[in-house]
C-alpha cells in the first residue's frame, strides 16, 4: 500500500457524523465560507437524531410566557445534580430560542399554539411547558430541515463513510483515515481541523434505545489521539423503554406521554411514584393524586405530577419496584394513557407511538397501557471540550452534542438533547473558523502514519484465525449489562474492569469472513475496538466515584456527597497505551450564575417578571400575549 | 416458544447474484430484520443490509419481503404464511451494490433539484405566525422516512425510461410541502411542470399503497400539483368553459 494509491480528498474541515450535531456544525462551517465535508456512516437523515421524539427545549415562552433562559439554567443545573458545567448551561440556555427559531426559518414546520406561534409541551424536569415539537416525531423534522436547508449551503456529504482514525502533524489535527462502506475501499481526509458528532455507545448495552451506528467512535478517535474524556460514569437510562416483545425491547417510549397525561402503575395498579419523590424536588412536586390531577387539568397552583420527575428518578423507581416484586408481566412498569386522555387525542399528539405499539407488540395505547422499563438512552459525559468554542485539548479537534461532555452533568433533562445540538453544533463551526483564522500553516499527515491506520483496519480481513466479533460484543454486553448496569458495586464494577481487560485483547484478535465491500462482520470487528475502549472509560470512572448523583448509583455508596460535587473524573491515554484515570477539582462556579441556580422558583420567577417590568407574581406578563395552549401542547 | 423457519435470501452484487436458504429459529415477537440479523451473527458475517433504528422511523432497511415491497423492521412474521420460506431480495428500482442493499443515492441527487425553502421576512415580533390548521396538510407530507419505498414501486421509474426526466412520488411529495407551506414565496410550477416532470405520473397509487407512513401520496400531493399546473398552463378560455360548465380540471 502507498498513499499515493489512497483516494484523497481535501476540505478545511471534516464533520464526522451527520445528525443534527454534526449538520447544524456543518452547514456554519460551510455559512463561514469553509470547504466542509460531512461523513456519516449511514445515508443522509438516517442519523439518531430521526428517533427524537418529545422535542427541543428551548425558554420561548410561547405556550406559558412565565419562561426565561434563568429558569430553563436553573432547571438544566437541577436536573443535572449541578455538575453541569456551568458555562455551557449557561450559552445553552440563552441561545437555544434563536437557534430553534432558525430552524423555523429552514422551513421546519412545528406544532402551533392557538395565535399560531411555535407550541411547547411539558417535559421531565422542565418548570414550564417548553418543548417545541411536531407530534412525536420531532427529530425528523429537524434532521429533514437541516439536511434539505444544508445541501443548498454547499457543504459535501459523503454518505456511508466511517471514520478510523484522527490524523495529525505533531499535535495538531490534519486528517482523517475512513473508508467507504458501499466498496470497502479507504479514503484519506486531509483538512485542518475536525468536528466530531458522533453520539454515545448505547451498543454497549443490550438493552438500549440506540441503533448500531452507537459504538462510541468519536470518544475513541479522540481519545486515542489525545484528547480527554469526561464524566462517562453518567449514562443515562430512560425510564421508559418497550420490553415486550423481547426483540423489541430497549425502544424508546417518549417522555411525551408522561408529559401529556400519562401515569406509571405497578403490578397492583398502584400509582407509585408517589413514593419516590426526592427532596431536592419535593417542594416543587405534587404529593396528592388529587394534586397532580388539577395540574393536569390547568391548575397553575398546582405542583407537577411526580411521573415528571428527572429520568435518573424515574427509571431509578421503575427497577426498585420491579425488584420488590411489583413489576409488569414481563418485569416492567405500566404507562397508561388510554384511560387519561381521549383515543383521538392519544393518536394526534403520539401518532408514533401509537404506531410503535400496534406494529410491534400488538397493542392498542388508546385501550391499554403500555409495559414500558429503563433502556439505556445517552451519554451525558463525553469528550472534554472549552465551552465557548467546543474545542478539545488536541488543537483543532472539536466535539458536540452527545459526544462531547459538560451540558448535561450527572443527568441529562428530555428535551435538551435537540437544543444542544443546535446550539453547540452551532458553536463548533465557528470554533473551526476562529482555530483556522489563527492557524499559520498547513498541518499535513506523515505517511507511515496514514499507512498504520490503514493496516491495522484490515488486519481482521487478514486473520487466519481469529474470533467472530459479534460474539465479542455480545460477551461485552452482558458484562456491562451485569456489572456497569443502572445500579453499581465498587465490587462489581472491578470484575468489570477486569472482564473488560479480557475482551480487549480479545477484540483486538477478531476474525472477518469474506471481502471489504459492504460486508458488517469488518465492521463490527473495527467497532469493537471503540465499544471496549469506551466501556473500560465507563467502568473505571464509576469505580472512581463514590457517590450516587443523577444517573449514577453506586448502592455502596448512597446519596450525593457535597465533596464529589466539586469533582470531574478525567480520563486519558497514558504514554504506555493504558487508561489513565484522574480526579479533578472543578472551578468555583460564576457568582451569578451559582445564585441562579440555587434561588427558590418562587424567587426566580418573581426577579423575571420583575425584569420584564410585570407585576411580580404569576400573572402572565410577558412581551407576548399569554397563548392559550392546545391540548396537551400545554398545560391549560 | 421458537419455530423453525427457512428463508430464501438474495446475495450477490452488481455482477449477479442467487437466493441462499438459511434454516433459521425465529422466537415470538420476532420481525424480519431480526431474523436476517440472526443469520448474520450465526451463519452470514458479511450478509449486507442497511438498517438503523429498528423503530420505523429511519426508512433504512427497505427490501423486498415475498415480493412486497416493506420496511423489514416493521414486517412481524406472525403477519407472513406460517411454514412456507421467506423470500427476501433488494428493492429492484435501484441497482443492487451487495445482498439487500441497493445504491440510493440517485434520490439524493433528485432533492437538490427541487428550488429550497424561501419565506419572507419575520414579524415584527420576530415570530412567524401560522395556524394550526394551515399546516396540517404540510405536517402530513413532512411525515416521510425517505425509506424510496415509493420510488422503488413507481412504473415510471421501475422503467428506468422516467429517470431524470421525473423525480418520483418522493420529491413531488417534497415539492408539495414547500409549495403548500403558508409562509413559502417561491414558484415552483415552472420547475414542476418542466424538469420535475409532475405530468409523468399516471396516478396509479402504487406509491400511497406501500407508503409506511400511511400518507396520501398521490390524492394530496401529486394530484393538487398537476391541478395546479394546469390551473397555471392550460388554456385560458377553455379554462373558463370549463368553469362554467362546473366540471373538474384534467
Amino acid at each position: 500500500m502507498r498513499v499515493d494509491e489512497i483516494q484523497t480528498i481535501e476540505h478545511d474541515v471534516v464533520v464526522i457524523g451527520a445528525g443534527g450535531a454534526g449538520l447544524r456544525a456543518a452547514i456554519e462551517c460551510s455559512r463561514q465560507g469553509l470547504s466542509t465535508g460531512l461523513l456519516s456512516k449511514s445515508l443522509l437523515g438516517k442519523a439518531h437524531t430521526v428517533m427524537a421524539e418529545g422535542g427541543v427545549a428551548a425558554a420561548l415562552a410561547n405556550a406559558d410566557s412565565r419562561d426565561h433562559w434563568k429558569i430553563h439554567f436553573r432547571d438544566t443545573m437541577r436536573g443535572g445534580k449541578f455538575l453541569n458545567v456551568w458555562r455551557m448551561a449557561e450559552i445553552h440556555a440563552r441561545e437555544a430560542p434563536d437557534r430553534v427559531r432558525e430552524l423555523e426559518d429552514w422551513g421546519a414546520v412545528f406544532d402551533r399554539t392557538k395565535d399560531g406561534r411555535i407550541n411547547q409541551r411539558n417535559f421531565g424536569g422542565h418548570r414550564y411547558p417548553r418543548l417545541a415539537h411536531v407530534g412525536d416525531r420531532t427529530g425528523l423534522e429537524m434532521i429533514r430541515t437541516l439536511q434539505d436547508h444544508g445541501i443548498h449551503q454547499g457543504l459535501t456529504p459523503h454518505m456511508e463513510c466511517t471514520a478510523l482514525q484522527i490524523l495529525k502533524d505533531g499535535d495538531r489535527v490534519a486528517g482523517v483515515a475512513a473508508y467507504w462502506r458501499e466498496t470497502g475501499r479507504f479514503v484519506l481526509f486531509r483538512c485542518r481541523a475536525v468536528i466530531l458528532a458522533t453520539g454515545g455507545a448505547g451498543r454497549a448495552w443490550r438493552v438500549t434505545s440506540n441503533s448500531w451506528e452507537y459504538t462510541g467512535d468519536g470518544l475513541a478517535m479522540a481519545y486515542d489521539a489525545g484528547a480527554e474524556l469526561m464524566d462517562l460514569e453518567f449514562t443515562q437510562f430512560h425510564p421508559t423503554g418497550m420490553v415486550w416483545p423481547l426483540s423489541v425491547r430497549g425502544i424508546l417510549v417518549t417522555e411525551g406521554v408522561r408529559g401529556d397525561g400519562g401515569i406509571l402503575l405497578n403490578s397492583e395498579g398502584k400509582r407509585f411514584m408517589f413514593e419516590y419523590i426526592s427532596e431536592r424536588f419535593a417542594p416543587e412536586t405534587a404529593d396528592t393524586v388529587d394534586e397532580a390531577e388539577r395540574w393536569v387539568q390547568g391548575d397553575k397552583s398546582a405542583r407537577r405530577p411526580p411521573e415528571l420527575l428527572t429520568r435518573d428518578e424515574v427509571a431509578r423507581a421503575i427497577t426498585a419496584e420491579v425488584k420488590a416484586g411489583r413489576g409488569s408481566p414481563h418485569g416492567g412498569a405500566l404507562l397508561d394513557i388510554a384511560s387519561r386522555r381521549p383515543a383521538d387525542f392519544i393518536r394526534r399528539k403520539l401518532p408514533s407511538m401509537y404506531h410503535q405499539f400496534l406494529e410491534l407488540a400488538e397493542v392498542d395505547i388508546t385501550k391499554e397501557p403500555m409495559e414500558v422499563g429503563p433502556t439505556l438512552h445517552y451519554f451525558m459525559g463525553g469528550i472534554r471540550v472549552d465551552a465557548e468554542s467546543q474545542m478539545t485539548r488536541l488543537p483543532g479537534l472539536f466535539a458536540c452534542g452527545e459526544c462531547a461532555a459538560g451540558l448535561h452533568g450527572a443527568n441529562r433533562l428530555g428535551g435538551n438533547s435537540l437544543s444542544d445540538l443546535l446550539v453547540f453544533g452551532a458553536r463548533a463551526g465557528r470554533g473551526a473558523r476562529d482555530y483556522l483564522d489563527a492557524l499559520s500553516s498547513s498541518p499535513r499527515a506523515d505517511d507511515e502514519q496514514i499507512l498504520d491506520a490503514f493496516r491495522a483496519a484490515t488486519a481482521p480481513l487478514h486473520r487466519e484465525k481469529g474470533e467472530n466479533p459479534y460474539v465479542v460484543h455480545e460477551d461485552l454486553q452482558d458484562v456491562m449489562g451485569e456489572c456497569v448496569g443502572i445500579v453499581r458495586t465498587g465490587e462489581e464494577l472491578e470484575r468489570g474492569i477486569e472482564q473488560i481487560a479480557e475482551l480487549k485483547e480479545r477484540a483486538a484478535n477478531v476474525r472477518s469472513a469474506g471481502a471489504s465491500q459492504y460486508n458488517p462482520g469488518w465492521h463490527e470487528a473495527l467497532s469493537v475496538h471503540a465499544l471496549v475502549t469506551v466501556s473500560e472509560a465507563v467502568a473505571r470512572a464509576a469505580h472512581l466515584r463514590q457517590e450516587s448523583r443523577g444517573a449514577h448509583t453506586r448502592l455502596d455508596h448512597p446519596g450525593e456527597q457535597d465533596e464529589w460535587g466539586g469533582r470531574n473524573v478525567i480520563l486519558r491515554k497514558a504514554s504506555d497505551g493504558t487508561m489513565d484515570a484522574e480526579v479533578v477539582q472543578r472551578p468555583a462556579p460564576p457568582e451569578e450564575l451559582a445564585r441562579i441556580a440555587r434561588a427558590t422558583i418562587e424567587e426566580l420567577e418573581e426577579e423575571v417578571s420583575a425584569e420584564r417590568g410585570g407585576a411580580a407574581g404569576t400573572a402572565p406578563s410577558a412581551a407576548a400575549p399569554a397563548a392559550p395552549a392546545s391540548p396537551g401542547g400545554g398545560r391549560g | 416458544m421458537a419455530e423453525q423457519w427457512e428463508f430464501r435470501v438474495w446475495r450477490g452484487d452488481s455482477d449477479g447474484g442467487d437466493f441462499v436458504t438459511y434454516p433459521v429459529e425465529v422466537d415470538p415477537g420476532m420481525v424480519v430484520l431480526d431474523v436476517l440479523h440472526r443469520i448474520q451473527a450465526q451463519d452470514a458475517g458479511d450478509l449486507a443490509i442497511r438498517w438503523n433504528c429498528k423503530a420505523g422511523k429511519c426508512g433504512s432497511c427497505s427490501m423486498e419481503i415475498n415480493g412486497r415491497p416493506r420496511l423489514s423492521c416493521m414486517t412481524r412474521m406472525n403477519s407472513l404464511p406460517t411454514g412456507e420460506p421467506v423470500t427476501v431480495q433488494p428493492l429492484k428500482t435501484f441497482p443492487v451494490i451487495k445482498d439487500l442493499v441497493t445504491d440510493v443515492a440517485w434520490n439524493y441527487v433528485q432533492n437538490t433539484r427541487i428550488p429550497p425553502y424561501s419565506p419572507g421576512p419575520a414579524g415584527a415580533d420576530g415570530t412567524r405566525r401560522m395556524h394550526q390548521q394551515d399546516v396540517e396538510r404540510v405536517q402530513e407530507f413532512r411525515k416521510c422516512i425517505e425509506c424510496y419505498l415509493c420510488q422503488d414501486v413507481c412504473h415510471v421509474l421501475r422503467d428506468r425510461e422516467g429517470r431524470d426526466k421525473f423525480v418520483g412520488p418522493r420529491f413531488l411529495l417534497r415539492t408539495a410541502a414547500l409549495e403548500m407551506h403558508p409562509l413559502d414565496r417561491a414558484d415552483r410550477l415552472p420547475a414542476l411542470k418542466e424538469e420535475l416532470g409532475c405530468g409523468m405520473c399516471n396516478i396509479t397509487k402504487c406509491c400511497t399503497a406501500v407508503c409506511p407512513e400511511h400518507i396520501k401520496i398521490t390524492d394530496n400531493a401529486i394530484i393538487p400539483l398537476k391541478e395546479r399546473i394546469v390551473d397555471r398552463y392550460h388554456d385560458p378560455l377553455r379554462m373558463l368553459w370549463r368553469k362554467l360548465r362546473g366540471q373538474p380540471p384534467e
